[in-house]
């Protein structure tokens, strides 16, 4: 028999939930409404209702360039997460199909070199930077960001394939499909959902990710991080600016996750195998 | 054609041997059931003629030619499995057709086939769906559909039923059987269920720990068991197996009488036992006995038999289907 659920419990769970949710979310919620008040309302204290100005707005746009960092962030995060997808998907299909006595230990390797604290290597990394002219460019990022990453792709895409049943892999080699056809027919289509979610993951990843992007960049290759950054001015706090810019900056990754809800589900294997 | 002949085939995962050397016949045609218990090394034996794994040593030939260092796909072989394993992604249609795309065949050819598969299987009413929104004895038949599509010259069988629930089982079983004497194709099917294996086989092979124990027809192996393995896994409900006094009158160590030939009476007999369980089946009644110097027997008797828990009876064995059994637990 199932539990009887009250109506009076289901209240207060959904009560308690949105509670929950509304902390969670309540610094965003607060950079967006300082983001509407005029400096001076923004430094006057906490009120939640602002005097919905867009003067920060028009500001950040006419004396800072807001589009720059933007191509940036999207070419960073997006041309990371190719590469690492690139290197991830061979990578995790071998793990997962034809493992070895290693590939546990390999893959715990990998995963504890994320446990190392990146500031440990700033140093040697910064220096290689500068020794092979990396230092504020954009391919520099992109590979640098690709590698904090692979670890957590390679994890996600692994344990992805490891649920798609041998047994529909020998089915399709039993079919007379070549190692081609099988990665192309029946593995890809069916790993879509673990790949696009494994994607939007390292794309948010690599568009939040903020202390290398600051560190190695300046001007010509900075993303929206160091975007935000620069609005601490030696001047003082631009609150209000501030938020705008970050604002806009966490704007098209909000926009990205809430229309990719659906892909970040998965569950298309379901009712092929019992 | 469908020759399959197997050649001191060895396999051995590290130190651990799973089959120690087989060697087995298969004519093209016919029928053959592996059936055993978990672990004998049958379902590996089947994926070592499928090409799914490599022999460690011996060699497996298909009409005449050695495919051992052969892949899958290069065997013309079919198989279904156990899980169905149909592509979640594709629609029936694309299921059935998918061995046929592989093989390059042209769209017309692969719609005409398609459909004739899905006439002969009742399925062309689901071609557009998906495995996902089919019953179990579906999905086993679009598994089937996919398998027969490629005309191969022999079809595997993983255990293909153990996921249907018992009515769906006899149905699809019957299926499976009347599909084999329609294609005429030779055919293998593993399972561990003797039911199965006895009522579709033109052959079985009794495997245990990876050796064959005996081959032959169903109605060979009932009567003519070659060992007290065989003897005590073929027969539904199982060959009672006696030590001790009662053997040693018949010259035997072990003697093995089925439950079908102890004649069951009220007043008088060889041996009187007192029934602890009585199993009422309507057309059989399956009675568990101790019996006086014998020790617990299985005994099939009458549907209208009244006797109930501590009923005292009267068993007579049938002296002319008493099978013994030396030291060794060889037929004597």
């Amino acid at each position: 028999m199932a539990r009887a659920v009250t109506t009076q419990h289901k209240v207060v769970v959904t009560a308690a939930a949105w509670a929950v949710a509304l902390i969670i979310f309540f610094p965003i919620l607060y950079t967006i409404i300082t983001s509407f008040k005029s400096e001076q309302e923004a430094i006057q204290g906490f009120d939640l209702i602002p005097s919905f100005t867009f003067e920060s707005y028009a500001d950040v746009q006419s004396q800072y360039n807001y589009f720059k960092p933007f191509m940036n962030s999207v070419i960073i995060s997006v041309g990371s997460t190719i590469l690492a997808l690139l290197i991830a998907v061979p990578a995790a299909w071998s793990m997962a199909f034809s493992p070895t006595r290693r590939t546990k230990d390999i893959l715990m390797w990998m995963l504890s070199t994320k446990m190392m604290p990146a500031v440990a290597v700033l140093m040697p990394i910064y220096l290689l930077f500068r020794d092979f002219g990396l230092l504020d460019s954009r391919i520099g990022l992109t590979v640098m960001l690709m590698l904090i990453n692979l670890p957590i792709v390679v994890w996600m895409l692994y344990t992805y394939f490891r649920e798609i049943p041998g047994e529909i892999l020998e089915a399709a080699r039993m079919d007379g499909a070549s190692l081609w056809n099988e990665i192309v027919y029946v593995l890809t289509p069916m790993a879509i959902p673990g790949i696009a979610s494994t994607m939007l993951l390292n794309i948010i990843l690599a568009w939040n990710e903020a202390f290398w992007t600051i560190r190695l960049t300046t001007t010509e290759a900075a993303p929206l991080t160091a975007f935000i950054t620069s609005f601490s001015s030696p001047q003082g706090l631009f609150w209000a600016k501030l938020s705008a810019a970050s604002t806009l900056a966490i704007a098209p990754i909000l926009v990205m996750g809430w229309f990719s809800q659906k892909q970040l589900v998965r569950g298309l294997t379901f009712g092929a195998v019992k | 054609m469908g020759n399959i002949v197997l050649r001191s085939v060895n396999k051995s995962f590290g130190a651990t041997t799973i089959i120690p050397n087989i060697d087995l016949d298969i004519a093209d045609g016919e029928f053959v059931v592996f059936v055993g218990p978990s672990g004998c090394g049958k379902s590996t034996l089947l994926r070592l003629i499928a090409g799914l794994e490599d022999t460690t040593r011996g060699t497996i030939s298909i009409d005449g030619r050695d495919v051992t260092g052969e892949a899958p796909a290069k065997r013309k072989l079919a198989m279904v499995f156990q899980s169905y394993a149909l592509y979640p992604h594709m629609t029936v249609a694309k299921n059935i057709a998918f061995p046929l795309k592989m093989a390059g065949e042209s769209p017309e050819v692969i719609d005409r086939k398609v459909k004739d598969a899905a006439r002969v299987l009742n399925l062309t009413n689901y071609l557009e769906r998906r495995p996902g929104q089919l019953s179990g004895g579906q999905r086993q038949r679009v598994a089937i559909g996919r398998a027969i599509v490629r005309q191969p010259s022999a079809f595997l069988f993983d255990e293909p039923l153990s996921n249907l629930d018992a009515a769906l089982r006899g149905t699809m079983r019957l299926e499976i059987s009347e599909l084999h004497n329609q294609l005429k194709t030779t055919m293998i099917y593993v399972t561990h269920d003797q039911v199965e294996a006895m009522t579709m086989a033109d052959k079985i092979v009794v495997l245990n720990a990876g050796n064959i124990e005996q081959v032959g027809s169903p109605m060979e192996l009932y009567n003519k068991p070659r060992n007290l393995f065989v003897a005590g896994f073929i027969g539904s409900p199982k060959m009672n197996l006696i030590e001790g006094a009662p053997a040693a009158t018949h010259g035997a160590k072990t003697i093995g009488i089925r439950p079908e030939h102890l004649k069951v009476s009220t007043s008088d007999g060889a041996w009187k036992a007192t029934v602890s369980v009585a199993e009422h089946l309507g057309s059989d009644t399956f009675l568990h006995v101790s019996a006086d110097g014998v020790g617990p027997l299985t005994v099939r008797a009458d549907g209208g038999i009244a006797v109930q828990h501590g009923s005292t009876v009267y068993l007579t064995p049938d002296t002319t289907r008493i099978h013994r059994f030396g030291s060794d637990g060889k037929a004597l």
